[in-house]
């Protein structure tokens, strides 16, 4: 059977967006503005929310029932993500809410982090010198998601950012990353085929059924 | 005196009456103005010949204007424009009194007559076309400028052409025709003195110098203006400010511009490029806005009533006995000067509707026309029996310039506003002002943190000796009253994206909200409240954003106090998050129930609701303390076992 929460209509998108200096953010950037003009997701700037770092408890867990996909957008600091984002499910990830007997506000819903790396795809492997792949880095992403009953997906990498200009890798990035979240919204992504990649990057058309 | 009284309420009347219903129709002032002067001129004859007086003293309505576009025109601003000024300006004068005196030619003029008309119907109008384009709040686009440059280059080539004019004398008119045009000649001198002429004028003291010696008189003048400028003012001003007394402020800009003016005079130069050259100067000034707002209104006034008096002069009996012919000279005349404004627009690359602008907003001649026909005739260089249609052309030629305005509006302004939509995509880095009132402890940090992050700011602040003080440390204030809505919108309430309300008085600070809210209904506004009832004056009066002066620093205060007593820091962070964000929540409660006429002691629903409020942060914090039974302060970071047990068993 299937953890996922069937339901039928447009899945709702929440994008948590975090980037502590949003001004030299460049593919960050773009990634955040294509995903404000979509239909049906929901981008909130957690900088700009919580510039001091205080995080509204109540008002987050309100927002995340209020949808079935929670994506975390963001650089990717030392192997994982920058520190709001932890705060984030330090706070929000309440026991009897998230976890516990009574905590299954999450059950069912979507997780995955879309998220800029500045060294090349070949690093984040165990020959290269990052020695570990981006999903290994991202395992206790992984296990708090299962802790909390999500449906976990690989992360959505964007590598060297720092070069987003060049050729036309961020417009063709962007274009992929509008795709996923438009077949995540209208239920033609193949979920269960996706969880066991280890990337969610240039599978789109495999992993897309169209109606 | 009684004829000065009914004068000038015939003037008052008039005006009051026809500008409030051209601006209301959206005619502009101007169009207002010229048909208050053609009722009580041409057809009620209310006003008489006297108008022609009334004009002289009138036009010195240009010269303040020119003081006050120097103003806000940087020494630095006038040396970018430069290309523009002898460009578009040289080319404009050039080509248009080249192309109309070639037309006065084929008519059969005599070429010296025909130059001089050319020379007179180049100029446009200063006084409309800068009214209308601040009014119509065209004056910083693209066509605004460039229309700007070329009146500008326009009042300074004024100067030269009241030299060079008299040499193209006609021998014929010579000895007789000084006496035929008695009046005229009386009228030129009396024009003339007003704008500079070394020839008719008795104030001048330059005539009566050797040659050699009028170069360095006049030099000397102008060293006079620009150091006066930079280096007396200024303790001038601090001078008059330590006396408190607004309306000497007022003498004293009424001085400078007269002075100047008077000057000028004496050495033969323009009064208004004099003054123009001073409000450069002055650009800098602390007292910059001081100054604005004092001249402003005898500007308006002295304008309209400029305004009218062009109106009042338009003399039907000459248009009705050659209405054909002088109708189609017109269209001639305002033909050619758009052409050669539309040819230079294309070529000084004006895009779209600024293009239109530039050439229908200058296609008029203008008030110096009066001058120079005047001064053309007392000199023999036009027969008199043409001044009469001459005249009655630039008078018409203005009263058809609001039109031309609104034809701009209505047809190419609508046409092109796709265009301008685009173009402000690219201009989004417009970043706007903050108008800041007040720079004191308050309005000093605001101010310097917007500064050192990039952000232009304009700060006013009443007390001279602060506005000295911080300039030693070459941080830029204006001298000047917040709490007055003329200086507030000389230094640019009007355009300012924000507006920060940091003064000291409690009560000021909202009258000053209020007032700014009812300008400006779209800026935002933050404001230093003085305590928690000040909040609600202040929500109550439209501010966005209000900030308690003590609010925070009590609350860091309160923090030290925490930590001195033991506490671990983090702990005391958490208690004073929990203490704000409780305030704030109370704050808003209360100012439900606060009524701005009732003392809080007597009004029992906000006692209530604030004793109900603290009772609840006391119980909140204390029990948190005691582990567990809350977890307002530190939920997130209890580890399960020591949550509310209903918590943990509900299942």
């Amino acid at each position: 059977m299937s953890l996922l929460d069937d339901g039928d209509g447009p899945r709702r998108i929440l994008i948590l967006a975090a980037h502590p200096a949003p001004r030299r953010s460049v593919a960050g950037r773009a990634l955040r503005q294509a995903a404000r003009e979509m239909d049906g997701v929901t981008l909130a700037d957690l900088h700009a929310e919580y510039p001091r770092l205080d995080i509204d408890a109540d008002r987050e867990q309100q927002r995340a029932e209020a949808h079935d996909v929670l994506i975390f957008l963001h650089p990717f600091y030392w192997y994982s993500t920058p520190a709001i984002l932890k705060e984030w499910q330090d706070i929000v990830l309440e026991h009897g809410w998230a976890f516990g007997r009574s905590g299954k506000a999450l059950t069912g819903k979507i997780f995955f982090s879309a998220l800029t790396a500045g060294n090349p795809e070949e690093s984040y492997a165990e020959d290269g010198y990052n020695h570990f792949t981006v999903r290994q880095m991202l395992t206790p992403l992984e296990q708090t998601a299962d802790y909390c009953g999500m449906v976990y997906l690989p992360p959505f990498a964007f590598f060297r950012a720092g070069h987003a200009g060049e050729d036309n890798r961020l417009n063709e990035h962007v274009a992929e990353w509008k795709g996923l979240l438009s077949a995540l919204r209208d239920r033609r992504l193949d979920i269960e085929a996706a969880r066991a990649l280890p990337l969610l990057n240039g599978q789109l058309k495999s992993l897309t059924v169209e109606d | 005196m009684d004829g000065i009284l009914l004068s000038a309420t015939i003037y008052l009347v008039a005006a009051v009456i026809m500008v409030p219903v051209c601006s209301r129709l959206g005619l502009g002032s101007v169009l207002g103005y010229l048909i208050a002067g053609v009722l009580i001129g041409p057809v009620f004859g209310l006003v008489g010949s006297e108008t022609q007086d009334v004009q002289h003293i009138a036009e010195f309505g240009v010269v303040m204007m020119l003081f006050l576009i120097g103003l806000e025109l940087e020494p630095r601003a006038l040396w970018d424009m430069r290309t523009r000024l002898l460009g578009l300006g040289g080319l404009q004068v050039t080509l248009t009194a080249g192309l109309i005196a070639a037309a006065c030619v084929a008519l059969g003029l005599g070429w010296t007559v025909a130059v001089a008309i050319g020379l007179t119907f180049s100029l446009s109008s200063t006084a409309i076309v800068m009214q209308t384009l601040s009014e119509k709040k065209l004056d910083k686009t693209e066509g605004g400028r460039g229309s700007f440059s070329v009146l500008l280059f326009q009042d300074i080539a004024v100067i030269p052409m009241l030299a060079f004019l008299p040499l193209l004398a006609l021998p014929e008119l010579m000895g007789t025709g000084a006496e035929d045009a008695a009046h005229g000649v009386a009228d030129a001198a009396h024009g003339a003195a007003d704008h500079g002429d070394t020839h008719g004028a008795g104030l001048s003291i330059v005539d009566r110098l050797p040659g050699w010696a009028y170069g360095p008189v006049v030099l000397a003048a102008i060293g006079v203006v620009v150091g006066g400028g930079m280096y007396l003012t200024r303790p001038l001003f601090r001078f008059i400010a330590r006396s408190g007394l607004r309306e000497m402020f007022t003498a004293v800009a009424l001085f400078i511009v007269i002075g100047i003016a008077l000057l000028m005079t004496l050495v033969g130069l323009s009064p208004a490029l004099g003054t123009f050259l001073a409000g450069v100067v002055l650009a800098n000034s602390e007292y910059r806005h001081e100054l604005e707002a004092d001249i402003e209104p005898f500007r308006g006034l002295l304008m309209g009533l400029f305004f009218i008096t062009v109106g009042a002069g338009i003399r039907f009996d000459v248009f009705i006995a050659d209405w054909a012919l002088i109708l189609g000279l017109l269209a001639a005349l305002i033909a050619v000067k758009a052409a050669v404004l539309m040819m230079l627009a294309v070529l000084f690359k004006l895009r779209g509707r600024d293009r239109w602008l530039m050439t229908l907003a200058l296609a008029q001649a203008g008030e110096f026309g009066f001058v120079l026909l005047s001064f053309n005739v007392q000199n023999n260089v036009i027969p008199p029996d043409l001044q009469p249609i001459l005249s009655l052309l630039v008078a018409l030629s203005m009263l058809v310039t609001p039109l031309l305005f609104i034809l701009y509006e209505q047809v190419f302004a609508r046409k092109f506003t796709e265009a301008a939509t685009t173009r402000n995509a690219d201009e989004i880095d417009e970043r706007g002002t903050t108008l800041i009132a007040g720079h004191g402890r308050f309005g000093q940090i605001i101010n310097r943190l917007l500064r050192a992050s990039g952000y232009e700011t304009v700060v006013l602040e009443h007390r001279s000796d602060l506005v000295d003080g911080v300039r030693k440390f070459g941080i830029k204030t204006f001298y000047g009253d917040a709490t007055r809505p003329d200086l507030l919108h000389a230094a640019g309430l009007h355009e300012a994206r924000q507006f920060v309300a940091a003064i000291d008085d409690k009560d000021q600070i909202t009258a000053l909200v209020k007032h700014v809210r009812r300008e400006r209904p779209d800026i935002h506004i933050v404001a230093r409240a003085i305590d928690r009832h000040h909040v609600y004056q202040l929500y109550a009066a439209g501010a966005n954003d209000i900030i308690r002066e003590t609010f925070d620093s009590a609350v860091r205060a309160g923090r030290s106090a925490l930590e001195a007593m033991g506490e671990h820091p983090f702990e005391v962070e958490k208690a004073v998050r929990y203490f704000v964000r409780h305030d704030r929540e109370t704050l808003r409660k209360l100012a439900a129930a606060w009524k701005e006429n009732v003392d809080v002691f007597d009004n029992e629903e906000y006692v209530a609701i604030a004793k109900r409020q603290n009772e609840m942060m006391m119980d909140t914090m204390r029990s948190d303390r005691e582990a567990a039974r809350s977890n307002a302060l530190e939920r997130a970071w209890m580890p399960p076992d020591v949550r509310p047990e209903e918590e943990v068993d509900k299942d």
